[in-house]
């Protein structure tokens, strides 16, 4: 067995008396790549802070080569050997490549910085990842991807021995994620030991030595590579999968549209969107990468403003200027961007629920205190929102529980129409399931249902109709029964559909 | 209450009994002719202007933004006010300084929502040519009011104390029902926290943050109706000269960030007293005025410093 570089063991840490770790730990070794699976608030984001040394630990112990590791900031971390790449790429977008690569250990010349060596070193730095770039460039001119490559370039020549990458593919393409999956590999063989979180199991499959599981905060075990999927799952979520699958029973009644589009779109953004949706119907948006999606759900609820086509409700044109427009005429939208456009991280999780809900009553007809606390307390325990209480600050929530919050402000809208985009990006399997479930259950009492996901398996479960979007237009409108994933996807790839 | 409203309540009161300590005529009250009198409530007086103008801001900071024109406010409407009195009666002047106080919130405000320029930027403007249109109304004269009603509003007494904390009060009383008896404080802190999250929630975040421009004008407006009818005159040069300032600290003394979110309206009222007893009890321990400032910013430091979030952690 290769050599164990660090070693975690019952890790405990609470926030604001929750416990988050109750006794978490992992192994990691020397060219090999972990994959870290585990639900929403298993406490896979904790414990990678805490390796990294932006939080401490309250217990437990770890060691880096076999003496104990105690990071208290980021930088110790980083000395020691640890690097961390994060979802959302951490640098600075307006520097350039090279910058980026070397900030804090420029090449310097007596009277300043010697720019060319430092270029050939970032240059160097990224032909160890096998990657061209004009490093001169700013950072943030390069697709997400690659500004990810050159954080992990960055990680190495750090002299990183361990590197953890958390969910680094969420925002990748396919094809993209393969190359950054073959990276891995690559570095593997290197002798880097890598700690991978990812919710994809596909990708977790293609490139994992080991699995370690984590379940509400303990250590479930390590598991070698060739645990089988279903196993797999049922260890995350401690229960049986087959039992809980969201389908669609029965194709919903086509009453008269809620909803309806006609050539809908915006400069720059989406075009020719012809979307009709009913009461109870539930429409999948389906498209790859940067073909639309986004941008049609922020046009459908006037976060952006349409400078074509039209917009009916209920057979009625509006004109959307704003989202309270939207709200008004009874859509919601749950953004893809939570931590930007959907939570309020400092207010608590009362005040970010009933926030919709009070905006559409105004500002003088304020819901009482006590109204506020049953509605917010209601959504928590009918959603499952993991958090001390309805007082906490959203922030400290994980994701997951965050995105239930979310979904709570617009349910307690009474929504007609509900858009949902990219839910459960960043969510385990368990959390996803739970969420698609309230919603399909209340699509069946007349609620529809704009469905945006990059996961097609789920589009089509939860579908009645599917729209295909590429390159910013709308090129199909599918029936989702009998549909299958593979034509599916050939339609939004662009071949003959 | 919030931990940093305590900890300004704590600032305030360990202020009060190091002079008190120092000087025992501190704590002294006399009572004539119905009327209070000694340096707490003089302290208390004194200190009304800037509680009002730190109440403005606080609601300006609250949603990201910072109002540094509000001095220039406090001469115009001075100026407005002492122009419009002997010609037109005292309700004409009332309202005529706070009408010229809601339009200067208001240019303020469009900067800010409808030109996307910088608050710090689109107040400076206000802040550099405000005292110049006081300045064209005063004729460049120090312009003198002689009304006993006017005069009321800054030297006056309502059961026996000040009318002028009286007036600052109310206002406290208003934005405070405002606050927490309507969504106002919550849209205010969500808008501040998150605006693309509240716009996407429904929450009209460009009229909230006109509207409180517009207040952070009145309550400048207010505090110059204040000012000019406590020295009874209308100096457009210097009434309300660094006002801004002071109300910035008083907010920050208080506890609100100057990030934008969570505010506190009773904090900056702390934190306004808390300047104001600074600079009475300098003058009155006797210190030489040339390190006057010295000393007050040397007690803003220490103050600034044991509410910082990164001190806090460490002990």
């Amino acid at each position: 067995m290769p050599d164990v570089v660090l070693q975690a063991s019952s890790v405990a840490k609470a926030f604001n008396g929750m416990p988050a770790l109750v006794s978490a730990g992992l192994t990691l070794r020397a060219g090999e790549v972990q994959v870290l699976m585990g639900q929403n608030g298993a406490g896979k984001s904790t414990l990678i802070k805490i390796l990294a040394g932006v939080q401490a630990r309250d217990g437990g112990s770890i060691r880096l080569d076999g003496r104990p590791f105690d990071a208290r900031t980021p930088l110790q971390a980083q000395r020691a050997g640890i690097a961390v790449v994060h979802q959302e790429v951490q640098l600075c977008p307006n520097l350039s490549v090279a910058e980026n690569l070397l900030a804090g250990r420029l090449l310097r010349r007596w009277w300043g910085i010697d720019w060319q060596r430092t270029q050939r070193e970032a240059e160097s730095a990224l032909a160890r990842l096998s990657l061209q770039l004009d490093v001169r460039r700013p950072l943030g001119e390069l697709p997400v991807a690659l500004q990810q490559m050159v954080a992990i370039a960055r990680a190495l020549h750090q002299r990183a021995r361990v590197l953890i990458l958390d969910e680094p593919t969420s925002s990748l393409d396919e094809a993209e994620t393969a190359r950054l999956l073959e990276l891995l590999r690559q570095l593997r063989g290197q002798g880097v030991a890598i700690l991978l979180v990812t919710h994809f199991l596909d990708q977790a499959y293609a490139v994992a030595d080991r699995f370690t599981v984590l379940r509400n905060g303990e250590l479930v075990g390590e598991y070698p590579a060739k645990l089988p999927r279903m196993k797999l799952v049922q260890l995350m979520i401690g229960r049986d999968l087959s039992a809980t699958a969201a389908t669609r029973d029965a194709a919903a009644p086509a009453g008269k549209p809620l909803l309806q589009t006609h050539k809908l779109g915006r400069r720059n953004a989406v075009q020719g969107l012809g979307l009709i949706v009913a009461p109870g119907e539930v429409l999948g948006l389906a498209g790859l990468l940067g073909a639309g999606r986004t941008e049609a759900a922020r046009l459908l609820f006037g976060a952006d403003r349409a400078d074509t086509g039209t917009l009916q409700v209920d057979g009625r044109a509006l004109a959307l200027h704003s989202p309270r427009d939207a709200i008004r005429a009874g859509l919601a939208l749950c953004p893809e961007e939570r931590k930007v456009d959907g939570i309020v991280a400092e207010l608590s999780v009362r005040e970010n629920i009933v926030l919709a809900l009070q905006a559409r009553r105004g500002v003088f007809r304020m819901l009482p205190r006590a109204a506020q606390r049953g509605l917010a307390n209601a959504f928590i325990q009918r959603l499952g929102i993991k958090t001390a209480d309805a007082e906490t600050p959203i922030g400290v929530l994980s994701g997951g529980n965050q995105q239930k919050a979310i979904l709570a402000r617009w349910l307690a809208t009474g929504p007609r129409l509900l858009i949902l985009d990219e839910p459960t990006r960043g969510i385990d399997i368990a959390a996803k399931q739970d969420l698609m479930e309230q919603v399909l259950a209340l699509c069946r009492q007349g609620m529809a249902l704009v469905f945006i996901s990059s996961e097609l398996p789920e589009v089509l479960r939860a579908s009645d109709r599917v729209v295909v979007l590429r390159e910013r237009r709308q090129v199909a409108d599918l029936d989702a029964r009998g549909l299958s994933e593979e034509r599916l996807l050939h339609v939004m790839a662009g071949a003959a559909a | 209450m919030n931990a940093s409203v305590k900890h300004a309540g704590f600032v305030l009161l360990a202020l009060w009994l190091l002079n008190a300590a120092l000087n025992p005529g501190f704590i002294n009250m006399r009572w004539q002719d119905g009327h209070a009198f000694g340096p707490l409530i003089d302290i208390v007086n004194r200190a009304a202007p800037l509680m009002v103008v730190a109440m403005g801001m606080t609601l300006v900071i609250a949603v990201r933004g910072i109002d540094i024109s509000v001095g220039a406010v406090v001469a115009i409407t001075a100026a407005v006010a002492a122009a419009l009195l002997p010609g037109h009666g005292l309700g004409v002047a009332l309202v005529g300084g706070l009408g010229a106080a809601a339009l200067c919130g208001l240019f303020n405000g469009l900067l800010v929502v409808a030109g996307g320029i910088q608050p710090i930027i689109a107040t400076l403007i206000l802040m550099t040519a405000g005292r110049g249109i006081a300045q064209l109304i005063t004729d460049g004269q120090i312009l003198s009011i002689d009304h006993a009603g006017y005069a009321f509003l800054g030297s006056g007494f309502l059961l026996g104390l000040p009318f002028a904390p009286w007036l600052a009060l109310a206002l406290a009383a208003l934005l405070g029902a405002l606050k927490h008896r309507t969504a106002l404080g919550l849209f205010l802190q969500a808008a501040g926290a998150n605006p693309a999250a509240a716009r996407l929630a429904g929450v009209n975040a460009a009229g909230l943050i006109l509207a409180v421009y517009i207040t952070c004008g009145l309550c400048g407006g207010l505090a110059g109706l204040m000012i000019s009818a406590n020295i009874q005159s209308a100096d457009a040069n210097n009434a309300g000269q660094m006002l801004e300032l002071d109300a910035i600290l008083a907010v920050t003394l208080g506890g609100t960030s100057l990030l934008g979110g969570r505010f506190s309206l009773r904090g900056s009222m702390l934190g306004a007293l808390i300047i104001q007893t600074l600079t009475t009890s300098i003058y009155a321990l006797g210190i030489a005025p040339e390190v006057t400032l010295v000393v007050k910013a040397a007690v803003v430091f220490a103050v600034s410093v044991s509410q910082s979030s990164v001190w806090r952690r460490r002990s």
